[in-house]
C-alpha cells in the first residue's frame, strides 16, 4: 500500500513510531494531488509551501516528543468555509474571491495546535448551498469513483479529497447533510456532531441554528481522532456547549451488544433507490448479528422536514449573507453611480443562482405579514420533529437510516431542478433540525461500483456511541478498504 | 377647534461599559477612526457575538430605576437592513422579548392631571409610562466630507459599531414640548445618577426620536403619528416637537390629512422635512438572533443590582427638602444634575451648612460656570475650596460682601479663600477696640446726624454702618459693628 492510500489512523501510527516523517507523508500527498487533482478538482487553494513548513515543524515536535498528539504531522484538508489566517477563504463564492481572513476558525486553530499539516482549502457548494458541489464558483468536483458523477455536497471537495487520497482527513460542515451525504457518495466516513459540540467561530455562516463543523475520513477512527481535537467549549461561540468531552477512542471497541437500534419506518419509503434500501437492510441485519436489538420506531413528522428546512435555512442565510455588500471586503462591482446601485451590482454579480434563490426565499419568509405563516410555523414544526426523536430515543439508543436516497448522480443531472436537488437531503435534514449527532459509514456499492452509505443518528452529545457502533460495523465489513481507481479511468 | 398634542419619545442611551456589546473592543469616544475595531464588530465572515454582561447589568440598573419589570429570559433579535455603517447587514437588537417592560417616570409639571398625577402646584408630578427598555448595538458612522482629495467619496468609521445601547420607549403620555423636555431631562439625570450613560446629546451618547400626533381636545382617539428624528439637544427636541405640532394643526385646519411618515429636524431653518413615507419604511424582517442564547436574568441578579442602586434624583430632592430644609426649587435645581448634587453633598460633608452651601452654589458658582459655558465637573472651585470659604463666613472671618469678591477670585484662580484674604490683607476686623475707634471717629464727624438719630430718626443707623464700613474698607465684622454702634448711640 502506498502512503496516500493509508487511513489517517494508520498514518498517525507510522508517524508516532517514527517509521515515516511528516515531510515524507506530506510530500507523498502533494505528489498524489499533483497526479489526480486535475481530474477531481477537490481544492480551491493549495498551500504547498506552508504545508511543508508545518510538516517540518511537526517532525521537530515528534523528534523532541514535544506536545505530540495523534494528529501531529498528519496532512489534512480544510473546507473553504473555515477562515484560515492569511489564506484565501472563498466559501465557494465569487463574492469572497479576494478574502484573506486575519484570524483562524477555532477548529482550524485547534487542529494546528495539535500539529496537523494543512494542505489547502477544499472546494464546496457556494456558501454550502447545494448537494452536488455544482454551485461552486470555482468549478465542479468529480466523484473519484466515477468522474462523470457528482461527489455530493456541500463538502464535496473534502469528501472527494479524502476518497482520492489527496489528504488523510478533511474538515467539513453540515447544515442539512453536507458532511454525511458527500461522505456517503464518496464511500468514506463523515460525522456531524451535536449542535453546540463544535465551535462555529470562524466557520462562515450559512444557517446559524443548523450549521455544525465535523470531520471526514476513510475510517471511523480517523473521524474520532479529528473530532477529539475539534470539540469542546469555545468562549467565542455562545452556542457552543460547556460539556465534558469523553475520549472517543477509549471505548470505541465496545461493540453493539444489547444496544437497541431503532429503524424508522418513515425512512424506507417510495422513491428510495432499491440498491440503497437493500444495502441498508443488509447493514441492519449485520448489526443484529453483532448483537444489537432491532426495534421499529416512528418519526411521524419526517415528511415535513424538507419543507421546514427550506424555510429556516434560507431565512437565516438571507440575514447571514447580508454582510457581503461590497463595502468592507470581498468583491465590489465597479462603476456604480450610487450606493443602491453598488449593492445591487455587487450582489447580483457576486452571488451565484442558488445562493440568490435562497436569499430570495429567506427574505420572503421573514418579511412582515409572512413571518407567522412561514418562519414561526417552521420553528413550531421543528419542535415537533425534535420531539419525535426524543420519543424514539426512549425506546432505542440510536437510529439507523440510509444517508442518501440514491448513490451519486450524474454531473448536471439535477442542476436545473432545485426541488429534485433538495430531495437528495431528505434523510439527513431532520438530524440538523433536531440538533442531533449523525454519522455516515460506507455500507456497500451499487452495481455500477458507486458507494452507498449508512446513517446512524444518536442522542444529543452521544457521539461516542455513534463511533462505537460505526466502528463495530466497520470491523466486520470491508467497504472502507476499497480505493477508487482514478488514474486508470 | 383646540388640538391636544400627543407625544411619545424613543430614547437611545449609550451605555458606559468599558468594552463593546458583543466583543472586547474599547468604547472610548473621539478615538482616531477605525482604531477600536476587531473582526467581530466589523462583522467579518464567521465571527460571532459574545454578550457583554456589563451591558445587561447596566440595562437592568436602568430598568429597575424606572420601575420596569425585568424579563427572566429576554431574547436578542436581528433587525435586518442595508447601510454601509452596519457591518453585518443587521443590527443585533431585541424585538418581541425585550429585557424589560413597563415602568414609569414621574415628571414635574405645571399642569398636573389626575389621576395619573400627584399633588398640585409646586412639586406636582405627572406619571409618564414606559412601554419597554431593550438592549441593542450601535452602528458605525459615515463621513462624507473633511477628508482631503476624496470629493465624492464617503468613508466609514466603525469605532462606534457594536457600542452598547439601551432604547427606552415611552407611552404616548406626553402632552407638550415642555413635558417632553422635562421627561428627557429627568431621564438623562437618572441615567447619569445610575452611572450607566454620560447623557451627552451633542456627542450622541443620548439620542431622542419623537412620535408626534395631534387630536381634537377631548378626543380619545389618537391622530396619525409622525416620527421626528435628528434632534441633538434638549432645545432642538422641544423646538422640533413644537414645530411638528404647529405644522400638523395647520395642515388639519387647511383640510389636509396627516400622513404617517418619518421626518428629519433641520436646526438651521428650524423645520422638519419628510424623510420617508410609510410605504418606503423598512421591513426589518426581525427574527431571533441564532448566534446568541436567551439572556437569563435570575432573581438573585436582580436583587444584587437593586441593592447597588444609588439614591435617585426624586429621593434626593425629597431628602434635601425634608432633612436639609432647602426650598423645593433649590433642591430641584441641585438634583437636576448628578454632578451638581455631588458637588453640593461633598461641600456640606466638609462644612455642614446646607442652606448656605446651596445658595452659593446656585447663585454664584453656577452663574459663573454658565457664563463660561463650563460644567461643574470642570470647575476650579472644588467642594473643599467652597466649604473653606463658607467656614470663614460662618466664623465671622469674612463678611458676605467681602466673600463675593473673594469667591470671584477663588473661581478664577482655584486658590483658597484663606490665601486670597491674606494676600490682599482683607482680613475682617474683629478687634472690638479697633472697631470702636472707627465708630468714634465717624460719630465725631457727624454730630448733627447723631442728634437726629437720638431724636428718633432711627433710619440713620444704616448710614453710620455704611460710613464705618467705608472707613474699614468693608472689613469690620458686621455683628460686632452693630452691637458696638448701638451701645455708643444709646449712651
Amino acid at each position: 500500500m502506498t502512503l496516500h492510500e493509508l487511513s489517517l489512523n494508520q498514518a498517525s501510527e507510522l508517524l508516532q513510531k517514527r517509521e515515516v516523517s511528516s515531510v515524507e507523508l506530506t510530500q507523498a500527498i502533494l505528489d498524489r494531488i499533483e497526479k489526480v487533482e486535475s481530474k477531481i478538482h477537490a481544492y480551491i487553494t493549495l498551500t504547498r509551501e506552508s504545508a511543508m513548513e508545518e510538516a517540518r515543524a511537526a517532525d521537530l515536535r515528534l523528534q523532541k516528543g514535544d506536545r505530540v498528539t495523534p494528529l501531529t504531522g498528519v496532512p489534512i484538508a480544510v473546507k473553504d468555509i473555515f477562515c484560515t489566517r492569511g489564506v484565501l477563504t472563498t466559501c465557494g463564492s465569487k463574492i469572497l474571491e479576494n478574502f484573506k481572513p486575519p484570524y483562524d476558525a477555532t477548529v482550524v486553530a485547534r487542529l494546528k495546535e495539535a500539529g496537523s499539516v494543512t494542505l489547502g482549502k477544499t472546494n464546496m457548494d457556494e456558501f454550502a448551498m447545494g448537494s452536488s458541489n455544482e454551485t461552486s464558483h470555482y468549478g465542479i468536483v468529480h466523484n473519484p469513483w466515477d468522474l462523470e458523477k457528482i461527489p455530493g455536497g456541500s463538502s464535496g471537495g473534502s469528501a472527494a479529497a479524502v476518497a482520492a487520497g489527496q489528504c488523510f482527513g478533511a474538515l467539513g460542515t453540515d447544515t442539512g447533510g453536507s458532511i454525511r451525504q458527500p461522505a456517503s457518495l464518496c464511500g468514506i466516513v463523515g460525522i456531524k456532531p451535536t449542535y453546540g459540540r463544535v465551535s462555529r467561530y470562524g466557520m462562515i455562516a450559512f444557517a446559524s441554528s443548523l450549521d455544525q463543523g465535523g470531520p471526514l475520513g476513510r475510517e471511523v477512527q480517523d473521524c474520532a481522532l479529528m473530532l477529539q481535537v475539534m470539540v469542546g467549549h469555545d468562549p467565542k461561540d455562545s452556542t457552543s456547549v460547556p460539556m465534558p468531552v469523553p475520549n472517543y477512542l477509549e471505548h470505541i471497541q465496545k461493540g453493539v451488544k444489547s444496544l437497541r437500534v431503532g429503524v424508522p419506518q418513515e425512512y424506507f419509503v417510495e422513491g428510495i433507490n432499491p440498491e440503497v434500501e437493500k444495502a441498508v437492510r443488509k447493514a441492519i441485519q449485520t448489526l443484529k448479528e453483532l448483537g444489537a436489538e432491532i426495534i421499529e420506531v416512528s418519526l411521524p413528522h419526517t415528511s415535513y422536514a424538507t419543507a421546514v428546512y427550506y424555510i429556516i435555512a434560507p431565512s437565516e442565510a438571507s440575514s447571514n449573507l447580508a454582510r457581503y455588500d461590497g463595502v468592507e471586503y470581498g468583491f465590489r462591482s465597479s462603476g456604480a453611480k450610487n450606493l443602491l446601485e453598488m449593492y445591487r451590482k455587487t450582489r447580483s454579480l457576486g452571488f451565484g443562482e442558488e445562493v440568490k434563490r435562497r436569499i430570495m426565499i429567506g427574505t420572503y419568509a421573514l418579511s412582515s405579514g409572512y413571518y407567522d405563516a412561514y418562519y414561526r410555523k417552521a420553528q413550531q414544526v421543528r419542535t415537533l420533529i425534535r420531539r419525535d426523536f426524543d420519543r424514539a430515543f426512549e425506546k432505542c439508543d440510536l437510529i439507523v437510516t440510509p444517508t442518501s436516497p440514491t448513490p451519486a448522480f450524474g454531473i448536471g443531472e439535477k442542476a436545473s431542478d432545485p426541488i429534485q436537488m433538495y430531495l437528495s437531503d431528505i434523510f439527513t435534514i431532520s438530524c440538523n433540525l433536531a440538533g442531533l449527532p449523525g454519522i455516515s459509514v460506507p455500507c456497500g456499492f451499487n452495481t455500477q461500483g458507486l458507494p452507498l452509505g449508512l446513517q446512524l443518528l444518536g442522542r444529543p452529545f452521544d457521539e461516542e456511541r455513534l463511533f462505537q457502533v460505526a466502528h463495530a460495523f466497520e470491523q466486520v465489513t470491508d467497504w472502507h478498504k476499497k480505493r477508487p481507481e482514478i488514474l486508470s479511468s | 377647534m383646540n388640538y391636544e398634542p400627543v407625544i411619545g419619545l424613543e430614547v437611545h442611551a449609550q451605555l458606559k461599559t468599558e468594552t463593546k456589546a458583543f466583543c472586547s473592543c474599547p468604547t472610548r469616544f473621539g478615538a482616531q477612526p477605525n482604531t477600536q475595531i476587531c473582526p467581530v464588530c466589523l462583522g467579518l465572515p464567521g465571527t460571532l457575538p459574545v454578550l457583554n454582561r456589563r451591558m445587561v447589568e447596566f440595562a437592568i440598573r436602568t430598568a429597575l430605576a424606572f420601575h420596569g419589570e425585568i424579563s427572566k429570559d429576554s431574547v436578542f433579535a436581528r433587525k435586518n437592513y442595508f447601510y454601509p455603517d452596519l457591518p453585518k447587514g443587521y443590527q443585533i437588537s431585541q424585538y418581541d422579548r425585550p429585557l424589560a417592560v413597563g415602568g414609569y417616570l414621574d415628571i414635574e409639571t405645571k399642569v398636573p392631571s389626575p389621576p395619573r398625577g400627584e399633588g398640585q402646584g409646586e412639586g406636582a408630578t405627572r406619571r409618564i409610562r414606559l412601554v419597554r427598555i431593550h438592549m441593542e448595538e450601535d452602528a458605525g458612522k459615515l463621513i462624507h466630507e473633511g477628508i482631503p482629495g476624496s470629493e465624492g467619496s464617503s468613508f466609514v468609521d466603525y469605532n462606534r459599531a457594536g457600542v452598547p445601547l439601551i432604547e427606552i420607549v415611552s407611552e404616548p403620555d406626553l402632552r407638550s414640548p415642555e413635558e417632553a423636555g422635562s421627561y428627557l431631562r429627568l431621564l438623562r439625570s437618572v441615567v447619569q445618577y445610575l452611572d450607566v450613560c454620560d447623557g451627552n446629546m451633542e456627542e450622541g451618547s443620548l439620542r431622542c426620536d419623537a412620535n408626534v400626533s395631534v387630536r381634537p381636545e377631548g378626543s380619545e382617539k389618537y391622530g396619525t403619528k409622525v416620527e421626528v428624528k435628528n434632534m441633538n439637544s434638549f432645545k432642538s427636541v422641544e423646538a422640533a416637537i413644537q414645530y411638528e405640532i404647529d405644522r400638523q394643526i395647520q395642515a388639519i385646519a387647511a383640510g389636509e390629512r396627516i400622513v404617517q411618515e418619518t421626518r428629519l429636524w433641520d436646526a438651521d431653518p428650524q423645520k422638519t422635512f419628510s424623510m420617508r413615507s410609510k410605504e418606503e419604511a423598512h421591513d426589518y424582517r426581525y427574527f431571533p438572533e441564532p448566534d446568541l442564547i436567551p439572556v437569563m436574568v435570575d432573581a438573585a441578579w436582580i436583587e444584587k443590582v437593586q441593592g447597588g442602586l444609588p439614591e435617585l434624583p426624586d429621593a434626593k430632592r425629597r431628602r434635601f427638602v425634608e432633612a436639609l430644609e432647602l426650598s423645593h426649587y433649590d433642591a430641584s435645581v441641585l438634583v437636576s444634575s448628578k454632578s451638581i448634587a455631588d458637588f453640593f453633598e461633598k461641600t456640606i460633608a466638609i462644612y455642614n451648612k446646607p442652606k448656605m452651601a446651596s445658595n452659593w452654589i446656585l447663585s454664584e458658582l453656577l452663574r459663573y460656570l454658565h457664563e463660561e459655558g463650563r460644567g461643574i465637573e470642570q470647575s476650579r472651585v472644588t467642594p473643599q475650596l467652597l466649604a473653606e470659604m463658607l467656614r470663614m463666613i460662618g466664623d465671622g472671618a469674612l463678611s458676605g460682601k467681602m466673600a463675593k469678591e473673594i469667591f470671584k477670585e477663588v473661581y478664577q484662580t482655584g486658590a483658597s479663600a484663606v490665601s486670597i484674604v491674606e494676600k490682599k490683607g482683607l482680613k475682617q476686623v474683629t478687634d472690638e477696640s479697633a472697631i470702636a475707634q472707627v465708630i468714634d471717629q465717624v460719630l465725631a464727624k457727624h454730630p448733627d446726624k447723631v442728634q437726629d438719630y437720638k431724636a428718633g430718626k432711627e433710619k440713620l443707623f444704616g448710614f453710620f454702618v455704611g460710613e464705618v464700613m467705608k472707613a474699614t474698607r468693608g472689613q469690620a465684622n458686621p455683628q460686632k459693628l452693630n452691637t458696638l454702634l448701638k451701645t455708643k448711640l444709646s449712651s
